[in-house]
């Protein structure tokens, strides 16, 4: 090690100041609006029409159409059980009125898992729900899959009841 | 790599000129027992024989008191940062406030802190701290140059050998002047620990507000002490995982901009965004590489989501596993030769290790339970990870899996991340209920000193970022 001269000796090291010797931008960084990022499944938007009727091929419609919108899954599983079937063959049914309209399928998570398991998981419970449809003749063309893993709980609490709601697959209707 | 001081030695020698003499008289030795500082072989702090050396695994029981007062001026002048004066008693607190964080060192209270004059900084009054109970003394002082920077002088003494056992000194940019601390205190640190320096580094983070159902959440970074907090987004989209580039001019995220969940790199200085993969598949998960050329991501298709990299300046994804189950997140070894990853090929989630090639995947663990999140030190002596039970707790093991030891015990820790040096981790902590919250907490890699940092609004997935050069 070099000797240390007694007197005040200081020695300097410039630091570097990689990235924070830039302006900080004025603004934050515009971000398009995200307009249904996580869309509460109850309100639907341009459903109505000016006088207040709901048209026909909206989400509204297909939400007072249709047994549910939403199907549920067990804790960490994906298969589409004999309630979901049901409630996905009578969607099924109501888009083969409608064969212009398109939809996507959340995919969503309870609470209980990593952040990003939980995105594939969502995943892949809305890729279920989307096969399932397809079987049923749906075409692949008109479904769109997104999942938002744990972001977007419906149920707030920390209980299995909450969990259960939570673990579901939702078909949205695009106006 | 920090530049050392020792490569810069026309400035140093510069320094010598310009400070000199004429500012500082020579240093009195208090008594024949101190000789010149020059003259003191610089024993490491880890050789443990002789010397003030802090045991990192034992200290924490029992911090070693020191004593860091207020660094005086040698005029007082206005700075963007301040009055000099002001800023030299600041300094002190950030470095106290490291140092106590770290739990291994107990600051002396500031009642018993005496006034430092300019000449005493490099003739300490050893007794007076002595009385006090302190075993080793930071004094330093502050400058203001004249071109608008800031010099900031840094010294460790023995208190008990009454002798140096460091010295370094930082030119600053006002704008910059809390790092002249966090670099003192690393300089405090790492003489008296052995370990590698960590306190001059900043966190990002995903900051959180809103009711849970539909949280607001904005990317973020700040000092890792929480200082200098600055929102990146603006909370209109969900902005998830970010990672700091190794160079740490860019932070990698996934947003949900336009509905489509992709990953985006952030260039901090500009403020631009650009998006990394062109592809209509769910893309999340996004990590650099350590040499920062590539981008490590999860793409999920046809409901089987695999593992990724592609280059960081954009262009086609090469796959990296393929197995029929979930294989997610991923963690580079610091020499970037092997990927720690998770998959619930066998049933549930595991931790796998692959070469960086994707080949050779193989499990680790084999603890009973389900293991997710793995990260790799920066050290590459451990992976922490998310255990996953009736709770959900932090946790490290070795590289082969064995080793396992639960760092924390709490509902839900999650997503840890470590620190430069790979003592501390930081990891995300929730509550229960409707009501319940995330908060960014920290551990040692002991599972002592779990701290909560405080943030602005609530936080979730950090991620600690390099030593800053």
């Amino acid at each position: 090690m070099n000797k240390i001269k007694t007197t005040l000796v200081v020695a300097t090291m410039a630091l570097a100041i990689a990235g924070c010797a830039k302006k900080r931008p004025a603004v934050l960084p515009p971000a398009p609006v995200d307009q249904n990022a996580g869309v509460d499944p109850n309100a639907g938007a341009n459903t109505t029409n000016p006088d207040g009727a709901i048209t026909p091929g909206s989400d509204a419609d297909f939400r007072r159409s249709v047994t549910s919108n939403t199907v549920h899954f067990g804790l960490d599983q994906y298969d589409i059980d004999p309630e979901a079937r049901a409630i996905l063959d009578n969607q099924a049914q109501w888009l083969a009125r409608y064969p212009n309209v398109r939809i996507t399928i959340e995919g969503h998570c309870d609470e209980r898992g990593t952040r990003e398991y939980n995105l594939a998981l969502g995943d892949r419970r809305a890729n279920a729900a989307k096969n399932y449809l397809a079987a049923r003749g749906v075409s692949a063309d008109r479904m769109n899959v997104i999942s938002y893993g744990k972001e977007r709980p419906i149920a707030l609490g920390s209980d299995d009841a909450s969990y259960a709601q939570n673990r579901r697959a939702v078909t949205v209707v695009l106006s | 790599m920090p530049r050392s001081l020792l490569t810069l030695p026309l400035t140093l020698a510069l320094a010598a000129s310009a400070v000199g003499a004429q500012d500082v008289p020579a240093p009195a030795p208090q008594d024949q027992a101190a000789p010149p500082a020059g003259q003191q072989p610089a024993a490491p702090a880890a050789a443990g024989q002789e010397g003030l050396v802090v045991d990192v695994e034992g200290g924490i029981s029992a911090p070693m008191p020191i004593a860091i007062p207020a660094m005086p001026t040698s005029a007082v002048v206005q700075t963007p940062a301040g009055t000099t004066d002001v800023v030299g008693q600041q300094l002190s607190q950030i470095i106290a406030n490291d140092l106590r964080n770290s739990g291994l060192f107990t600051p002396v209270p500031p009642a018993q802190l005496r006034t430092v004059s300019f000449p005493e900084v490099t003739a300490p009054a050893f007794d007076y701290w002595n009385g006090t109970g302190a075993q080793a003394l930071v004094q330093g002082y502050v400058r203001a140059n004249g071109d608008g920077t800031l010099t900031v002088g840094c010294y460790l003494y023995d208190v008990l050998a009454k002798s140096e056992l460091a010295r370094q000194g930082f030119v600053v940019s006002p704008s910059d002047w809390r790092r002249a601390a966090h670099k003192c205190a690393d300089t405090i640190y790492t003489k008296l620990t052995g370990e590698g320096p960590y306190f001059d580094s900043r966190v990002t983070y995903v900051s959180e507000t809103g009711p849970k159902g539909r949280r607001i959440k904005r990317l973020a970074i700040m000092d890792q002490d929480g200082a200098n907090h600055r929102f990146l987004t603006n909370g209109q989209s969900i902005v998830l995982t970010p990672r700091f580039a190794p160079n740490q001019q860019s932070i990698v995220y996934m947003s949900y901009v336009d509905k489509r969940p992709a990953i985006y790199v952030y260039d901090i200085g500009s403020g631009r965004q650009r998006l990394v993969v062109q592809n209509a598949a769910t893309t999340f998960a996004p990590r650099f590489s350590p040499d920062g050329r590539w981008i490590l991501f999860s793409m999920a298709q046809a409901g089987n989501t695999d593992i990724y990299r592609v280059s960081s300046q954009g262009g086609t994804p090469q796959r990296l596993t393929n197995a029929p189950g979930i294989d997610t997140g991923g963690s580079y070894s610091p020499d970037g030769s092997k990927i720690v990853f998770e998959s619930d090929r066998s049933g549930g989630q595991q931790i796998y290790v692959m070469n960086a090639d994707g080949s050779n995947q193989q499990r680790i663990s084999f603890g009973g339970g389900r293991y997710a999140t793995p990260v790799w030190s920066p050290r590459g002596d451990l992976i922490a990870f998310t255990k996953l039970g009736g709770a959900f707790r932090i946790g490290i093991m070795n590289p082969s899996g064995g080793g396992e030891k639960l760092l924390t015990n709490s509902w839900q820790d999650e997503g840890p991340s470590w620190s430069p040096n790979g003592r501390v981790i930081t990891f995300q902590r929730s509550t229960q209920g409707s009501s319940g919250k995330a908060d960014v907490w920290m551990v040692d890699l002991t599972g002592v000193n779990e701290r909560r940092i405080p943030t602005p609004l609530d936080g979730s997935d950090p991620a600690w970022g390099p030593l800053r050069p």
